[in-house]
């Protein structure tokens, strides 16, 4: 069962409207059958200082990332969680957090690699919903548990591996991170902790564009005229062609390839999501330092 | 590990997670957060004093007193958006605040890895308390050098 779509103005010029919600229409749908709201904080336990009534938690780092590997976890592990989240397979699931919808988003990608059909974002994410005086709890929510099929995770379509990008140089990638760690001054986003990467710089040929650019001041998603503006017209990005994106974990990338994917209509866009943390230590992977994107690499260095 | 140089207050908190469960341990790391004490008035109007932890992913900063006969007192500061960051803060200013030079340069560095929140919490986040801590006693150790 799924629930109506928001049919805000501003949502119907993006390619797929359906994929947002905006405060009102949450706030007027609380509570509806069908219908699951999902926290995703950088913060683990942001949520429990108060979280939208009803809302379940979503942790990116100890809920969705294999424990042992790195990777995401398994359709078996992934049943079990939104199962015991009261989320079904045919449920709608609307996913906020904080900071820009930054980890929202990162836990949408991951929905959509198990193919969970109706999954969208709360524009704004959870400081909006908070600066708008709309209702918080501390109450500990209480599901049913639901049951939920265990569906193979597909990779194909949405995610990028090391060698993936290495076969895609010629067609246009996309760094999101800082100008700082896109020329190679540092490794880590300004004000976040080191998570490892040996060299610095970025992959040669990517267009810089930090995530955050397709966030108005609200951290609402900036008209599609303002996102045409800057991904087509900035980073020379043309329909049909295919994309990757990549960050330092791919996180913030994920909330690109939404933009991407879901706001402008880019039918394959994929995230590199080992990104910088993978690139920056492999061995024999060419590296572009500066400001410029750089020249593609002549020969395919060996793998 | 050796257990003789972590300070009883350090060592009865460290016990108090272990005794619960996973979920709760994230519960009573929130309770710490929430006891967080507000900086001194002395301090709320000297920014400048605070040094930024940024290995932390929020903003957080500490400021170390040490007065004549030894005794420590730390300072933290973290907003309440950032919760984890400051249960972190807050378990070492309780355990902290009132040790001596020595007993605080004798905390074993990996104190925040023996709490058994690394599940709960995930081990990079548990960096930024590792990195709380080391600041701490290179606070201290500018201190008593000047």
């Amino acid at each position: 069962m799924t629930v109506e779509t928001d049919r805000s103005e501003k949502f119907a010029a993006y390619a797929h409207p359906e994929r947002l919600v905006s405060g009102d229409w949450l706030e007027a749908h609380l509570g509806e059958p069908g219908l699951v709201v999902v926290e995703s904080d950088e913060d683990v336990l942001l949520y429990e200082t108060g979280h939208i009534p009803g809302s379940v938690k979503i942790d990116w780092h100890t809920d969705l990332n294999d424990p042992v590997q790195r990777d995401y976890i398994d359709g078996a592990a992934f049943a079990e969680l939104v199962a015991g989240k009261g989320i079904s397979r045919d449920s709608t699931v609307v996913i906020y957090g904080d900071k820009n919808n930054w980890w929202a988003a990162y836990a949408l990608w991951v929905f959509t690699l198990f193919g969970h059909d109706d999954v969208r974002l709360l524009d704004g994410g959870r400081d909006k919903w908070i600066a708008e005086g709309r209702p918080i709890t501390t109450d500990r929510t209480v599901t049913d548990a639901a049951t939920y099929p265990v569906v193979e995770r597909r990779d194909d379509a949405i995610r990028a591996f090391k060698d993936d990008v290495l076969a895609h140089f010629g067609h246009p990638l996309i760094d999101v991170r800082s100008p700082e760690e896109y020329s190679g001054e540092r490794t880590t986003a300004p004000a976040y902790p080191e998570e490892g990467a040996l060299r610095a710089g970025h992959i040669p040929t990517a267009a810089n564009v930090p995530w955050a650019k397709a966030a108005a001041d609200d951290g609402t998603f900036k008209p599609v005229a303002e996102l045409d503006a800057i991904y087509r017209d900035g980073a020379g990005l043309e329909q049909g062609e295919p994309v990757i994106a990549y960050c330092r974990i791919g996180e913030r990338s994920s909330h690109t390839w939404f933009v991407l994917t879901h706001l402008l209509g880019f039918e394959n866009v994929r995230n590199y999501d080992g990104s910088w943390t993978e690139w920056g230590s492999a061995v024999r992977v060419p590296i572009a330092t500066g400001a410029e994107p750089g020249a593609a690499p002549s020969t395919t260095p060996a793998k | 590990m050796t257990d003789h140089t972590l300070p009883s207050a350090l060592a009865d908190i460290r016990d108090d997670f272990l005794a619960l469960e996973q979920r709760e341990r994230l519960e009573m790391l929130l309770e710490f957060s929430n006891e967080l004490p507000e900086l001194p008035a002395r301090y709320q109007e000297h920014p400048d004093l605070f040094e930024r932890v940024v290995e932390c992913q929020s903003p957080v900063y500490i400021f170390v007193e040490v007065e004549p006969d030894s005794v420590v007192h730390l300072y933290a500061t973290a907003p309440k958006e950032a919760p984890t960051t400051r249960g972190f803060a807050s378990i070492l200013v309780q355990g902290i605040d009132g040790l001596t030079v020595d007993e605080v340069l004798g905390i074993p560095d990996d104190f925040p890895n023996t709490l058994g929140l690394t599940a709960a919490v995930s081990p990079l986040r548990i960096r930024g308390m590792t990195a709380l801590l080391g600041r701490t006693k290179r606070q201290i150790r500018e201190r008593i050098a000047a």
